[in-house]
């Protein structure tokens, strides 16, 4: 058993408002192993953005993560200092943000960005620096890279311009990436050629990945692990195939009833009724209650995480049977 | 890009034709300069004479005629009352507004901006309140009481820098400037300083809010994420992104600073253009009025050209290609 790239513990990060303390990632729990790729998946608003910049430690005030660890190769990011963040970003762990057009400095060349954060890591030479950066645009599938390097960023469309970002993250060999919906700006075609790309590029490395989207369907092409969120928590959590076959939490199928398919041509969309819940006002009990057609009077108190085997937890007082045998979901 | 060059020409012998006209008639409905330039106690025969000697007996068309054609040839007429050629008497006294003024802008620069981001990037600590308090100071308080309190604190009752006057010289060039010498450079330094009071303030909070849009961005949080040091973070990444409105309006400040150093000059006796501006006012000094006019146009069409220039160097998205423009 190899040890998780990152570990995280308990993670609660609060938004301290003029309302109160804002939840936005509440006790979340979960480990990304070496060449293992998680799936976050939920709603806008479900704290997994939040998550990812909460391991990047890079929030936005008044964003704080108030509680809990997150442990990269065993070293906890919450005590480590600026210098040492600075050093680790970039570095060890990389991030892909989502919208490509917005990422790269508009005033900065490419190579000027590039080489940057190589030597902000890395003593080598610019010349060295440089070579490793035509290097890896050359990987990203850009090219004649050597002379993209002296383009602008608005020279480049969107699907190019994430190849920059994702090339800069693969440069330097980071022990794991967080990508936030890296592919929702761009469209369809150009959103497959980048998975397909990623997908190459992780297979012969032993990074951890965590891939943030709403697109369940990008998920299940890439990931191996799903976690699933719903107001800040993580309300189920399992092995991709299997949790998207036989999903145990209502929201989960919500999830995936909501992909529109040929069985469903001419019909009416399914769709999850209501919206997203304020979190400043979540209330008692499952925060998913309002919404859910399995609610019941148990609903008004908050269910545990219960593991159902497998390696899948879940978090509901009435969850789908048919995905679980009846012994294990009598929590 | 010549295209270019050559439509950008024109429009500015435009504005320049235009602004002749409008101050030639101008300055013609304010007064009569024959009043003032006669001395009344000559014979009629000898004012007329001399009136003649100005052109100024025959009727206003055909003494804009006359102007006309003086332009064609390259002369901006001469002044009534020193009797030398209007450009000349301006160009004599140009290099000493230059340099009040370039020293003006460089304090604008190296101040403002600074002070601007850091006010920007802390903007609740006691040091950036006072920043911005003292910027309103800067804005709103008269610019020739500043220069009085100016004098009044460093040459009155400090006694360290002299409260007027253009010090001792030395040529650069062929040119008198003060700033070579330490005397000279004293003398320098209340009236850049009073002249830039203003352009700090403006630059400070063009800074600000430039910087404090800025470090919102996504490609600063992505700079961090990227592990870079807070030094290249502002340094570089915020810095060259603020700096193209601050090009801007400096640009734009850099022809006010020439052409209104006016109150600065009078205040400090700074024997620039700006005096001599006022004192040809007063005397209807037509051909120099005009002429300081035209120079002003010239200077702005001129300075908002580079400007553009420097924008396009900074801002690679508006870069001016050929054909398109």
């Amino acid at each position: 058993m190899t040890a998780p790239v990152l570990s995280v513990r308990d993670l609660v990060t609060e938004f301290d408002t003029r309302a109160g303390a804002l939840r936005a990632v509440n006790n979340v729990c979960f480990d990304v192993m070496p060449g293992e790729v998680l799936g976050i998946v939920g709603e806008s608003g479900s704290g997994k953005t939040i998550t990812g910049f909460s391991i990047m430690q890079l929030l936005d005030k008044p964003g704080k993560v108030k509680s809990g660890e997150i442990l990269l190769n065993g070293k906890d990011l919450g005590r480590l200092g600026d210098t040492e963040l600075r050093q680790l970003r970039g570095d060890r762990i990389a991030m892909i943000f989502q919208d490509p057009m917005m990422t790269l400095n508009p005033v900065l060349r490419i190579d000027t960005q590039m080489i940057e954060t190589i030597l902000a890591h890395r003593k080598v030479s610019h010349a060295e620096a440089r070579q490793l950066a035509e290097d890896a645009l050359a990987q990203v599938g850009i090219p004649s890279p050597a002379e993209r390097l002296k383009t602008y960023p608005h020279e480049m469309s969107g699907g190019m311009r994430q190849r920059v970002v994702i090339a800069i993250a693969l440069m330097l060999e980071p022990d794991l990436i967080i990508a936030d919906e890296p592919t929702t700006a761009l469209d369809v075609t150009i959103q497959s050629q980048i998975l397909f790309e990623m997908q190459r590029l992780l297979s012969n490395r032993n990074m951890g990945l965590i891939w943030i989207t709403h697109d369940l369907t990008v998920v299940a092409g890439l990931a191996h692990k799903v976690a699933v969120m719903y107001a800040g928590r993580i309300v189920e959590f399992g092995p991709v195939s299997d949790l998207l076959d036989r999903p145990a939490h209502p929201y989960t199928r919500g999830l995936i009833d909501s992909i529109p398919s040929n069985a469903s041509h001419g019909k009416r969309l399914t769709q999850i009724p209501g919206m997203t819940p304020n979190l400043l006002n979540l209330g008692k009990g499952c925060p998913f209650r309002p919404r859910c057609p399995r609610a019941s009077d148990i609903c008004a108190s908050d269910p545990e995480t219960s593991s159902t085997g497998d390696g899948r937890t879940v978090r509901c007082h009435n969850p789908i049977e048919e995905g679980l045998d009846d012994t294990a979901s009598a929590t | 890009m010549l295209a270019y060059l050559i439509r950008r020409f024109g429009q500015s012998l435009l504005v320049m034709a235009v602004m002749a006209t409008i101050v030639f008639f101008g300055l013609y409905m304010v007064g009569n300069p024959v009043d003032l330039l006669i001395n009344p106690e000559d014979d009629l025969a000898a004012q007329e004479a001399a009136i003649r000697r100005l052109g100024l007996d025959q009727p206003i068309y055909i003494q804009f005629l006359q102007f006309l054609k003086g332009i064609a040839t390259g002369n901006l007429g001469v002044s009534f009352v020193h009797n030398t050629p209007a450009l000349e008497l301006i160009l004599s006294r140009l290099p000493a507004t230059l340099e009040l003024a370039f020293f003006a802008m460089l304090l604008a620069i190296l101040l403002g901006i600074p002070l601007g981001m850091i006010a920007g990037l802390y903007p609740s600590s006691p040091g950036s309140r006072v920043i911005m308090g003292g910027s309103i100071i800067g804005f709103s308080t008269p610019n020739f009481w500043q220069g009085l309190m100016l004098i009044m604190l460093f040459a009155v009752f400090w006694r360290v820098l002299p409260s007027g006057g253009r010090g001792q010289t030395t040529d650069l060039f062929g040119i008198p400037v003060s700033f070579l010498t330490l005397d000279g450079l004293k003398h320098l330094i209340l009236p850049a300083l009073n002249l830039a009071i203003f352009k700090i303030a403006l630059v400070i909070r063009l800074s600000r809010a430039g910087t404090s849009e800025v470090s919102l961005q996504d490609y600063v949080k992505y700079a961090r994420a990227r592990g870079l040091s807070e030094k290249r973070i502002v340094g570089v990444h915020i810095l060259k992104n603020i700096l193209i409105p601050v090009v801007t309006v400096l640009g734009l400040e850099l022809g006010n600073v020439i052409a209104f150093a006016v109150v600065t000059e009078t205040v400090f006796a700074w024997p620039g253009i700006g005096k001599l501006l006022i004192d040809s006012i007063g005397l209807l000094d037509r051909p120099v009025v005009v002429a300081y006019m035209m120079l002003t146009v010239f200077m702005f069409v001129m300075i908002n050209f580079f400007v553009d220039m420097a924008y396009s160097m900074l801002d690679p998205r508006i870069r001016i290609k050929a054909g398109k423009s």
